[in-house]
């Protein structure tokens, strides 16, 4: 992004008389407009594929009429239809922080988006403090969250989201701590340097470094992204059993439709997160070949994918935990584990 | 298993959950890919077969009736057309839902006949389908093997089944019952049922 904004100020195109703030301002504009985009049709493609893989395990065969081939266009279909819906608004709500609260949560999950590296020229904003800022931004959702239970002034709403907020800010140390595995055999925390050293073929993904440990790291990190993201098993703050929708009982119409594609959206970036600190990101899984540009994009999304698939097939076979099981979950077994890795990996790097 | 053997504390292994959880996977997976498999080989017209799925596309697919099911009434006809309800009122009087609505009529021209309807009515909306007006009749004049399940009006009104229309319905169609030679009945027929047309 940085380096196209340069070669076109230094061209001899019209943009070249641009000072280069309002050329940043337009660059900047036009990849959040691009980034939105591809955020909602990535989500809209999650919740088709949720729906035909659970589908699918349960022997069922999941939409099939709309759009003609299988109900391609079924959520294509359910969006629009959000979007026409009246957008009801409790009498006794807070009605600012109420409108604010999905655009919060949406809004920080873009946030995200800006440095995921989807190809070596393909990011938008290549920081060096990349998996921090990850980290940092991704725990704004939380604040939505609450944000929405309180101002939906309902009991349910108010359960669902202290639910969420103890349950994110739980899991968020063991992700931390697996996360601190990778920038530990990495030395830098630039998701763009993550990748370059594991660029050259699947036996040089940070997985299989410093066996097991690395590989431990994984797991929790995926069990710790699957809690943060409020999937099944830990969809504690949306459990319709105990409190019907959780946060967002009270939301209808598009407002709604901003939590699911946020949390859709969610589930893609900690995909994608996995993805470039354990599997080689964007690099192919065969060396050389097949590693160059638009290439890039297609093994980035087909990691995510394959992450998401995980997610998906997880949720669609075990029950929900109980919040004391949860609880037990993050800090008895992933924070002591996430140690385990963490020293292991120290004396992999002393000897 | 004993109930004592139930509530035994569990072990290590089993105190790990991992063994469980991995065969729940392995589970679900097996079903996914088998099903995942089966739907791309239809879609590539390499199978015709609707497996895959237990699932039925109600409206195009229809599920094979049991014969006795109980559905719609219908009444049956002596040999000159004329109903062969003799107005006994013994479904009227069994009737828990208390639905049908019998008026008798005695000024008949023909002497061997004692009694015949003048109306027979039927309320569906408030019809439970318990079959016992079947069961009640003394002469087999009320059937339930119409094999109609799709009932609904836009009014209550339209509800009300009349003699007219119970005289005129026919038994349960051969498309709704599929028979084997022994006259069993083949369940998921609609499984071998062609899908490409």
């Amino acid at each position: 992004m940085r380096e196209l904004i340069t070669t076109l100020a230094n061209g001899q195109t019209f943009l070249a008389n641009l000072p280069e703030v309002v050329l940043n301002i337009i660059f900047i504009s036009l990849g959040a407009v691009v980034l939105t985009t591809v955020c909602a049709v990535l989500a809209l493609v999650g919740v088709y594929m949720e729906r035909k893989v659970s589908a699918h395990i349960q022997d069922r065969v999941g939409p099939m009429y709309v759009g003609g081939f299988h109900g391609w266009l079924q959520t294509a279909a359910d969006a629009l239809k959000l979007l026409l819906k009246e957008d009801i608004v409790p009498a006794l709500a807070d009605k600012k922080l109420h409108f604010f609260a999905p655009i919060l949560v949406f809004g920080a999950t873009l946030a995200t988006f800006a440095v995921l590296p989807f190809g070596r020229h393909y990011v938008m904003s290549d920081m060096n403090i990349g998996i921090l800022y990850i980290l940092a931004i991704s725990s704004l959702v939380v604040i939505g969250t609450i944000l929405a239970g309180w101002a939906s002034n309902n009991k349910w709403s108010l359960l669902g989201a202290m639910r969420s907020a103890a349950q994110v800010v739980s899991f968020e140390i063991p992700a931390s701590l697996a996360i601190l595995v990778i920038i530990m055999a990495v030395g830098s925390m630039n998701l763009g340097e993550i990748v370059n050293v594991q660029v050259g073929g699947i036996h040089k993904w940070l997985i299989w470094k410093f066996f097991p440990f690395n590989l431990l790291a994984f797991i929790i990190y995926f069990i710790a992204t699957l809690a943060e993201t409020n999937r099944a098993p830990f969809d504690l703050p949306e459990a319709e059993s105990e409190i019907v929708a959780g946060f967002h009982t009270e939301y209808s119409g598009f407002k709604w439709a901003a939590f699911f594609l946020a949390e859709y959206a969610n589930m893609f970036m900690v995909g994608v997160v996995g993805a470039t600190l354990f599997l080689g990101g964007w690099s192919s899984p065969f060396g050389d070949f097949m590693n160059s540009g638009p290439f890039q994009i297609f093994w980035i999304f087909a990691k995510a994918f394959g992450l998401i698939f995980v997610q998906i097939w997880i949720r669609w076979t075990l029950p929900r935990v109980r919040v004391d099981q949860l609880m037990y979950t993050s800090w008895k077994v992933l924070t002591p584990f996430a140690f385990v890795a963490i020293i292991g990996v120290g004396f992999y790097m002393i000897l | 298993m004993n109930i004592h053997d139930k509530y035994k504390p569990l072990t290590f292994w089993e105190k790990l959950y991992l063994p469980a959880i991995i065969s729940g996977l392995w589970l679900t997976s097996m079903h996914f890919f088998r099903n995942l498999t089966l739907h791309i080989l239809r879609a590539l017209r390499l199978r015709k077969t609707a497996d895959g799925a237990v699932t039925i596309q109600y409206p195009e697919f229809l599920r094979p009736l049991f014969p006795r099911l109980r559905t719609m009434h219908r009444l049956t006809k002596r040999d000159d057309g004329t109903p062969r309800c003799v107005a006994c009122m013994m479904c009227e009087t069994v009737c828990p839902a208390k639905c049908i609505y019998i008026i008798a009529d005695e000024k008949l021209e023909n002497p061997e006949i004692e009694k015949m309807p003048e109306s027979f009515d039927i309320d569906l909306g408030l019809c439970i389908f318990c079959g016992y007006c079947v069961e009640a009749c003394p002469v087999d004049a009320i059937r339930m093997d119409t094999g109609i399940l799709e009932i609904s009006n836009l009014t209550r009104k339209g509800m009300v089944l009349d003699m007219e229309t119970m005289l005129n319905l026919e038994p349960m169609q051969d498309r709704y019952v599929k028979y084997t030679k022994e006259g069993e009945i083949v369940s998921q027929e609609y499984l071998k049922q062609d899908l490409s047309k």
